[in-house]
């Protein structure tokens, strides 16, 4: 299982990308920002795409009474979101050496993608409620209070996945390099399982 | 009687010659021509798109610097540079009224004449532009990545600023020369005593190559001509510097005739290099003087003006070999030298003929000691062994010629209204084009360095008579377009301008756009009276003066609400835009404020002088549309009594 052991150190080492780079990015385009404003989510913040971006989104979203951008220490998830990334880091790491040196069974290989699937899917629960939070929790005292065309109030939660239009603005929520790098590692260790059980086959 | 036949004379002949050039040549009737062609299609730039170049135009009579992109030749920005300018308070504004002060005190206004660009190794390396003031003699620094006139120095000894402002191949000098010569120092004595006793200076400015900051390194004492235009050697003759003179006869009355009278007047070919070592090694005489060198922090967004009291003064004839006059036929204006560095033109305005003289013949002359007398002890050269070439009557009355990389040249002929292409070395005329009318300066981008980018000619016309709707008596100036990228010149465009434009200089506008500022950091923002957030503003009563330390984001004043001001009391609103967000300056107006408005990009702080006359509640808003929430960007201040006891108090959306 010498092969199948590396594939998913690899895998696993794959996500510690997401210290450096980040994990989700919004843009917002609009007829008077032709260099779009945009934000890049990483697990331990949000940052401007250029220097003054979350200034000057926040600047706007005052005008529909949204909340500021929330800082580091606003949420819990920036803290939480490093530890678990690199728990899991240092297990894929342990439970690869571990298949290495055949002292444990390739299905821990699946045993781990599992576990990091219910972690990423929880965290993508948890940051679409922070999006519905933020886009529909909005001050009373709002300057622009806008109405849907049934007479409801407008919200503007961006979409968790792709293109919609809010007012003037061209929102884009796409991944960024971040999740590529958590898609391709997560990908390895489903690779290193089935590497590591045709493996098993050979050497029995 | 004698004098006005003279002037009768030289008229017939004008005339004559003018109908002698160009009977041929002249197209018939108006409107004439690109329109036969594609012009309309090569001036074209599309909504959204850009120019390929930035031209910036003298303000002419407006003194300051206009910007246009080209071939749209649309308008971009007026630059204030030595003139008040009410539409961003530059020059009212507490902070910017240091930039005009002069050795006569606050002078709001100029005549503003030759930009120059600043260069690296003879080309244009887009850092710095430079302009002459003329009336008041400055030369004035403006940066191109903040576009703003971020230093002026006033010249003293000088009057007349005209032969300025033009930068050696390095930027290691602007060089400032005085058109009218004047006692040096000043005194008062008898007008008709000038000859012999009036001075000419010409002023080299060094220019730190960090900053940018300039400093007179010496004044060199000429005799009393009028130094009339200049321009740096290059290349070769890097090192050099020439003048044209004017008035050799040194009249002091009546000049059109009386100093119209000598065949020839000089070319003043100066050796920089050999004075400036002179001075290195401690030459030079210290002499009192008296001028402002005013300096815009960049930081702190204040201008300082501090009075020079001595100035460094060079006798030519205490240094060897560092001035020699080139005799050039008939009162020359234009001095131009060609890309090579080679060819000095002497554009004899009242000449037929165009004088080219060469460099290295000029330095055989010198070595060989081939001196045909002198004046004032400067060595004068021998017309014929010096001359180049002679490029036979091209046209009447030419004033300035410009350069492309392809060995060509361009004259403007003001009486006869053209502009002529020749060719460099054989002095062949290859093509002329009429000009409505009467061009002054011609400018092709890049045109006065070693490496011009010869596909437009911008003609700079004086006079604009029928070229536009009419606009009463008053006509704005008109420039025109001309593509030289083939053999033929080909008129492509007019478009109007502000003020006289005189001289412009032009650049790609890639070496420019992208330095371009956004918007100043407030981080970097040292402003004293700065209001960086909320927790910063306040209002402070020192005596009868009430400080406002202020701050505006879309779209509120903080405090809107001020109580506790009397009449009588000199209020400061030290305003700070805290956007952090391209083009989205807020303006400030109060009512009745005896000076401007202010325009404040995002991160600056800038300060307006209120001094409110009249008890009531006065309303003060934001005049730049900011936001769709911009005519709610507005507050109060209430002026009580002079005795009044209500102590000061602000607010922002308090009930």
């Amino acid at each position: 299982m010498k092969k199948a052991g590396i594939i998913m150190i690899v895998g696993s080492l794959l996500l510690l990308g997401l210290f450096k780079f980040p994990l989700w990015n919004i843009m917002l385009g609009a007829p008077q920002y032709p260099d779009p404003l945009g934000m890049n989510i990483y697990i331990q913040g949000i940052e401007g795409v250029e220097e003054f971006d979350i200034q000057n989104i926040d600047g706007l979203n005052h005008y529909i009474g949204m909340k500021t951008i929330p800082k580091v220490e606003e949420m819990w998830e920036f803290e939480v979101f490093p530890m678990v990334i690199g728990i899991m880091v240092a297990l894929g790491v342990i439970i690869g050496l571990l298949g290495f040196f055949g002292k444990v069974s390739y299905k821990w290989f699946l045993g781990w993608f599992v576990l990091m699937s219910i972690l990423g899917i929880m965290g993508m629960y948890d940051f679409n409620l922070w999006l519905i939070e933020y886009g529909t929790d909005l001050d009373p005292k709002a300057i622009m209070k806008l109405e849907n065309l049934d007479g409801t109030p407008m919200t503007y939660k961006p979409p968790l996945l792709g293109y919609q239009k809010m007012l003037n603005f061209d929102v884009d929520s796409w991944p960024a390099a971040g999740a590529y790098m958590i898609f391709v590692g997560m990908l390895l260790t489903v690779v290193a399982f089935f590497v590591g059980k045709s493996e098993s086959k050979k050497a029995s | 009687m004698k004098k006005s036949i003279n002037i009768l004379f030289f008229l017939a002949i004008a005339a004559g010659l003018v109908g002698c050039n160009n009977g041929n040549d002249r197209k018939s009737g108006k409107g004439q021509g690109g329109l036969a062609t594609n012009a309309a299609e090569r001036v074209y730039v599309a909504p959204g798109e850009h120019d390929e170049y930035y031209a910036f135009m003298s303000g002419g009579f407006s003194g300051q610097l206009s910007v246009y992109g080209l071939p749209s030749g649309r308008m971009l920005k007026v630059l204030p540079v030595f003139s008040q300018n009410p539409e961003n308070g530059y020059g009212y504004s507490e902070e910017t009224k240091p930039m005009l002060n002069t050795s006569y005190g606050f002078v709001p206004w100029d005549d503003s004449h030759h930009p120059d660009i600043s260069q690296t190794n003879g080309e244009l390396d887009g850092r710095w532009i430079f302009i002459n003031g003329n009336n008041t003699p400055r030369i004035a620094r403006i940066d191109l990545k903040n576009f703003a006139t971020e230093e002026i120095i006033e010249i003293p000894n000088s009057a007349g600023n005209h032969s300025s402002s033009f930068i050696t191949e390095n930027t290691e000098y602007v060089v400032a020369g005085t058109r009218f010569s004047v006692p040096i120092p000043q005194k008062d004595m008898p007008i008709n005593e000038y000859k012999g006793n009036f001075k000419g200076s010409l002023t080299f400015i060094s220019v730190d190559q960090e900053t940018g900051r300039m400093g007179i390194k010496f004044q060199l004492i000429m005799p009393g001509f009028n130094y009339d235009l200049s321009h740096p050697g290059r290349d070769k003759s890097h090192g050099w510097f020439f003048f044209t003179t004017y008035n050799t006869e040194e009249a002091h009355s009546l000049l059109e005739v009386n100093a119209s009278q000598n065949d020839k007047d000089f070319i003043a070919a100066i050796n920089w290099k050999v004075i400036e070592e002179y001075v290195n090694n401690g030459g030079g005489k210290m002499v009192p003087a008296n001028y402002a060198h005013n300096v815009m922090d960049e930081n702190t967004h204040m201008a300082t003006s501090t009075m020079l009291k001595e100035v460094l003064t060079v006798n030519p004839l205490d240094v060897p070999g560092a001035v020699y006059f080139l005799p050039t036929p008939k009162s020359p204006h234009g001095c131009d030298v060609d890309p090579t560095g080679e060819y000095i033109i002497g554009n004899g305005k009242l000449s037929a003929d165009l004088t080219v003289h060469s460099f290295t013949k000029m330095l055989d002359a010198i070595k060989n000691k081939k001196f045909d007398g002198e004046a004032y002890g400067i060595p004068i050269l021998n017309f014929e062994d010096i001359l180049a070439g002679v490029v036979k009557q091209p046209g009447l009355g030419p004033l300035h010629t410009e350069f492309d990389e392809k060995g060509n040249a361009y004259t403007t002929f003001f009486i006869s209204s053209e502009v002529v292409k020749w060719k460099v070395g054989t002095w062949e005329v290859l093509d002329r084009q009429p000009v409505f009318y009467s061009v002054g300066h011609g400018m092709i981008p890049g045109g006065n360095s070693r490496k011009p980018f010869g596909k437009y000619f911008v003609a700079l016309n004086k006079i604009t008579k029928d070229r536009y709707l009419p606009t009463g008596p008053e006509l704005t100036q008109s420039a025109q377009l001309f593509d030289i990228s083939g053999d033929k010149m080909e008129l492509l465009l007019d478009f109007p301008t502000i003020g006289e434009p005189h001289y412009a200089a032009a650049i790609p506008a890639e070496l420019i756009k992208n330095n371009s500022r956004k918007i100043y950091k407030l981080a970097e923002n040292k402003h004293p009276y700065a209001a960086h957030s909320d927790g910063d503003t306040k209002v402070v009563r020192d005596g009868k003066e009430v400080h406002v330390y202020m701050n505006m984001i879309r779209s509120h004043f903080n405090p809107d609400n001020i109580e506790g001001v009397k009449v009588g009391d000199k209020v400061f609103f030290h305003i700070t835009n805290l956007e952090q967000d391209f083009d989205v300056p807020h303006g400030f107006a109060v009512i009745g404020a005896n000076n401007a408005e202010l325009l404040i990009v995002p991160g600056k702080t800038e300060t307006l002088v209120w001094e409110p006359k009249q008890v009531g509640v006065w309303p003060f808003y934001c005049t730049d549309f900011c936001s769709a929430l911009h005519q709610e960007m507005q507050g109060y201040v209430r002026v009580s009594p002079a005795d009044s006891d209500i102590e000061l108090s602000w607010s922002l959306g308090e009930d």
